[in-house]
C-alpha cells in the first residue's frame, strides 16, 4: 500500500501531512453512502472494543461517534467523567491503564485540559482519537468541516475561510487552521481582539478585524459557538454587543459580493454569534457538517484500526 | 577536626579578585590560608586539586526543600545532600512550607534540621505575611532571631502594594531584603505557560510577560519610595531585565536572580505537554534567554539561583493544566552555569562563582562566599572540564522532576567542604 497511513492516534491535525489528510475525506466519501443505506452497517469493526472516555459534556459529538462506531459494527462502551471513578480523583493516566487492561482497542477521549489526548496516546497502547481537548484541537470536527467545504466547492486549495468568533478558546478553529492551510486554502480569522490568540498570524492566517471584513474576504464563514461565560471573565461585555458588532446577520451577508456558504460547530447561540435567518439560509450547511461528522469518524477509526482505503471504496463491505 | 589542605588547585576567589594556582589550607573551620606551596601539616586530609577549580562553596538563595509537610517528596537533609552534591554549600529555603515558616517556632525547627544532616548550611527565608496570605505582616524579628535570613511570600506574590511597602519599611529594621514573587495574578490566573505562539499552538492559557513586569516595576518603584532592599526572584523576562538595569544605573537597592533553566530552555520546550518544562516563572521566548544572559554578563541580574522545587512523580504525571509547576535543579545548576554560559564565552569562571557564591553572600549577608583568611571553610572543587550527561536516577534528591535528563553538560563539582568538613565527594 502506497497511501500514508495515519499512524497509532489521532490527536490533532497539526502533526499530519496534506497527504494524510487527504486520506481521511477520500476514505470518508464512500463512508457517506453507508448512512444512506436502509441497513446502516459495515462489518469493518467487528470484533473490535471502543471506549468513549468523555470529561467534558458533549451531546453532539459522542453521538456522533457512537454512530460511527456502531455503523462499522465495533462493540462500545460510554465512559462519563460524572458517575465514575474519575470522579472519586483517579488520575487520567490510571484511568485509561484500567480500561486498557481490558484489552479494548480504541480510546475516543474529550477532555478539559490540552493535550490530554496526546498524554493518554503515549501511555497506552490502544489507538487514541481526540475528540476535543481544551483549547487545543478538535481534529475530527476540522475534518467534517474541511470535508463539508469540498462537497461545495469541490477544492479546497485557494478556498478562502474565514473563522469567526472566539478563536483564543477554540479548538475548533485551531484544527481547522491546520488543516485548512495545510490543504492549500487561505484562512483569516475574526473576532475581538481579546478573543484572538497571541501572535496568532504567526499560524499562517489573516487577522480580519471586524465582521464586514470577514464578509468581503471569504468565499465561507466558519462561525463559531460564543461561550457565555466569556462575559463573566472579563473578555466581552455582552452578548447584546457581541450580536451588535461580530453578529453574522442577513444584512450583513446582503453586502457580501457574493454569497457565502455559512458552517457552524453548534451548538449554536441563536441571535448571538448567528441569525436564525442565516443559520437556516440557503447558505447554511451547518446540518450537511453533521451529516459528514458521522462519515469522517467512520473514516478515522477505520483507517486507525488498520483498514485500508482500497476496502473502503466497496463500502467496507465484506467481498 | 583534622585540617584539610587543598592542593595545587586554580584558586578562584572573586571577593578578592583572586584567580591562579595556589594551595588552600582549612584548619578549625575557617579558611587558615591561601598561598603556594604550603606544606603539608601532620594529619591533615591532603585533598589534590589539580586540574580543578577551587572556590568558595556555591550558594543558592532561592530552594524548596519542603520539609515540614512534604517530606515524601524532599527533607532538609535529602536538599541539603543534594546541595552539596551540587556544589553548593549553602541554601535558602523559602518558606511555602506546610505549614507555612511564619514563625520562629517554625524557622528554629528548619534549622535545627539542617545541623541534624550535617551537609550544605540551610537558612530559612521567613514568611513575609501570616500564612502566607497577604494580609497581616510576619513577626520579622523573631523570624531573624531565629536564624532567618530573608522574608518573602515566594511562590504567592506580594499583591498588595501597601503590605509590599510596610514589608520593605519593617524588614529595613532588620537589615534583610524582601524577596518578592513578582506576578500580577489577575494577568497570571490560570496561565500554564509563557503567553506566546508556543502557547497558541498548544491551546494552553498564557502567562503574559507583563503579568511578571508590571510587579517589577511597582517593587523598583516602591524600594525606591522606602530604602528598602527588595530582591525580584527567577527573573525571566526581557522586560524585566530591562526594568532593572535602569533601576540599578538610579542606585536603587534592587537586586535581582535568574535559574539556570531560564537561561538555557525556551517556551518551545513545552511542546508535547511535557510537564518537566513547567514551571512559573514560565520559559520564554529567545529574546527573553538572551536579555537574561547579558544580565548575568553585565551584572543587572546579581545571581544565580536554582528555585529548587521538588515533586513527586505522580504529580507531574498529569495532565499539563494539573501539573504543578517547578523543577529541581540543585545537581545540575553547576554543570548548566558552565556549559551554557562560560562555555558559550560570556561569563569567566570567576564571573560564574562571582554569581553563584561571592555575590550571593553579599547580597543576603551571608557568612562565605570568599576564601579570605578566617572565613568559614566553606568550599567546592569543581571540574570545569568533566563532561558527563544528566541521570536523575543518580540524584540525592529525592525527586526527579527535571527537563535535563540526558543532557549532556561540562562542568561539576567533586568535593564539597562546608564548616571545614568534607560533606561530598564525588564516587570515581
Amino acid at each position: 500500500m502506497s497511501a500514508p497511513s495515519l499512524g497509532k492516534d489521532l490527536v490533532g491535525l497539526e502533526p499530519l501531512s496534506a497527504d494524510q489528510i487527504e486520506l481521511i475525506l477520500d476514505t470518508a466519501e464512500p463512508f457517506k453512502e453507508v448512512s444512506e443505506r436502509a441497513i446502516k452497517k459495515v462489518p469493518a469493526l467487528r470484533g473490535k472494543t471502543i471506549v468513549n472516555l468523555f470529561f467534558e459534556a458533549s451531546t453532539r459529538t459522542r453521538i456522533s461517534f457512537e454512530f460511527a462506531e456502531k455503523r462499522l459494527s465495533a462493540d462500545t462502551v460510554n465512559v462519563a467523567a460524572v458517575g465514575s471513578s474519575v470522579s472519586k480523583g483517579e488520575t487520567l493516566v490510571d484511568t485509561a491503564k484500567n480500561l486498557e487492561a481490558m484489552r479494548i482497542d480504541m480510546v475516543v477521549i474529550r477532555h478539559g485540559s490540552s493535550g490530554a489526548a496526546q498524554f493518554l496516546g503515549q501511555r497506552i497502547r490502544s489507538n487514541v482519537i481526540n475528540a476535543g481537548d481544551g483549547k487545543h484541537e478538535h481534529p475530527t470536527q476540522g475534518l467534517l468541516d474541511m470535508l463539508t467545504l469540498r462537497d461545495r466547492f469541490n477544492r479546497i486549495k485557494g478556498l478562502k475561510v474565514a473563522i469567526c468568533g472566539d478563536i483564543l478558546h477554540s479548538r475548533v478553529a485551531r484544527s481547522n487552521i491546520w488543516g485548512l492551510t495545510k490543504l492549500g486554502a487561505e484562512v483569516g480569522v475574526c473576532g475581538p481582539a481579546s478573543l484572538l490568540p497571541r501572535n496568532v498570524q504567526e499560524l499562517g492566517v489573516t487577522i480580519l478585524p471586524r465582521i464586514e471584513d470577514a464578509i468581503q474576504w471569504a468565499d465561507a464563514l466558519n462561525v463559531l459557538r460564543l461561550q457565555l461565560e466569556r462575559m463573566e471573565s472579563g473578555f466581552l461585555p455582552s452578548l447584546r454587543e457581541y450580536n451588535r458588532v461580530f453578529g453574522v446577520t442577513t444584512e450583513r451577508l446582503a453586502r457580501a459580493p457574493k454569497d457565502l456558504l455559512i458552517l457552524h460547530p453548534g451548538p449554536m447561540n441563536r441571535g448571538v454569534e448567528i441569525d436564525s435567518d442565516v443559520a437556516d439560509g440557503p447558505h447554511s450547511v451547518i446540518l450537511p457538517q453533521v451529516t459528514n461528522g458521522v462519515a469522517v469518524r467512520m473514516a478515522v477509526l477505520y483507517l486507525l484500526a488498520g483498514g485500508s482505503p482500497d476496502w473502503a471504496q466497496g463500502g467496507g463491505d465484506e467481498r | 577536626m583534622r585540617p584539610i589542605l587543598i592542593r595545587g588547585g586554580r584558586v578562584i576567589d572573586p571577593s578578592r579578585g583572586a584567580d591562579g594556582i595556589a594551595d588552600v589550607y582549612l584548619e578549625d573551620g575557617k579558611v587558615a590560608s591561601v598561598g603556594r606551596d604550603i606544606g603539608s601539616p601532620e594529619q591533615a586530609l591532603v585533598l589534590d586539586a589539580g586540574g580543578k577549580i577551587v572556590a568558595p562553596g556555591l550558594i543558592d538563595l532561592h530552594v524548596h526543600l519542603r520539609e515540614p509537610g512534604n517530606e515524601d517528596v524532599e527533607t532538609v537533609a535529602t536538599g541539603a545532600m543534594a546541595a552539596a552534591a551540587g556544589g553548593f554549600s549553602a541554601v535558602c529555603a523559602m518558606p511555602n512550607t506546610d505549614p507555612v515558616t511564619d514563625n520562629q517556632a517554625a524557622v528554629g525547627f528548619i534549622v535545627s534540621q539542617a545541623q541534624r544532616a550535617g551537609k550544605a548550611r540551610v537558612y530559612p527565608i521567613g514568611a513575609i505575611s501570616l500564612g502566607q496570605r497577604g494580609q497581616q505582616l510576619a513577626e520579622f524579628g523573631e523570624l531573624v532571631g531565629a536564624g532567618a535570613v530573608a522574608v518573602s511570600d515566594d511562590g504567592k506574590p506580594v499583591v498588595s502594594s501597601h503590605l509590599m511597602r510596610t514589608a520593605l519599611e519593617y524588614a529595613r529594621t532588620f537589615g534583610i531584603p524582601v524577596a518578592d514573587h513578582c506576578e500580577d495574578p489577575t494577568l497570571a490566573a490560570g496561565g500554564a505557560m509563557h503567553e506566546g505562539i508556543v502557547s497558541t499552538r498548544l491551546g494552553l492559557k498564557g502567562i503574559p510577560s507583563a503579568a511578571e513586569e508590571i510587579m517589577v516595576a511597582r517593587d523598583i518603584l516602591l524600594a525606591e519610595h522606602t530604602g528598602g532592599h527588595v530582591h525580584l526572584c527567577h527573573m525571566s523576562t526581557r522586560g524585566s531585565v530591562e526594568l532593572i538595569r535602569r533601576a540599578k544605573e538610579k542606585g536603587l537597592r534592587v537586586t535581582a536572580e535568574a535559574c539556570p533553566h531560564h537561561f538555557t530552555l525556551t517556551h518551545e520546550r513545552c511542546e508535547g505537554y511535557d510537564t518537566n518544562a513547567k514551571m512559573n516563572p514560565p520559559l520564554r521566548e529567545p529574546e527573553d534567554r538572551e536579555a537574561i544572559r547579558q544580565g548575568l554578563r553585565d551584572g543587572t541580574i546579581d545571581v544565580i539561583c536554582t528555585d529548587h522545587a521538588p515533586h513527586h512523580y505522580d504529580a507531574k504525571e498529569r495532565e499539563f493544566d494539573d501539573a504543578p509547576n517547578g523543577i529541581i535543579g540543585l545537581e545540575t545548576a553547576f554543570g548548566l552555569a558552565v556549559t551554557e554560559l562560560v562555555e558559550t564565552g560570556l561569563l569567566t569562571l570567576c564571573d560564574l562563582v562571582n554569581r553563584m557564591s561571592t555575590m550571593p553572600a553579599r547580597i543576603f549577608n551571608l557568612p562565605g562566599g570568599t576564601l579570605a583568611p578566617g572565613a568559614p571553610a566553606d568550599v567546592v572543587i569543581a571540574d570545569p572540564k568533566a563532561a558527563w550527561v544528566v541521570d536523575p536516577a543518580t540524584f540525592f534528591s529525592k525527586s526527579r522532576n527535571t527537563p535535563f535528563g540526558g543532557r549532556r553538560l561540562t562542568g561539576r563539582a567533586e568535593v564539597t567542604v562546608v564548616r571545614g568538613q568534607v560533606v561530598y565527594q564525588r564516587e570515581r
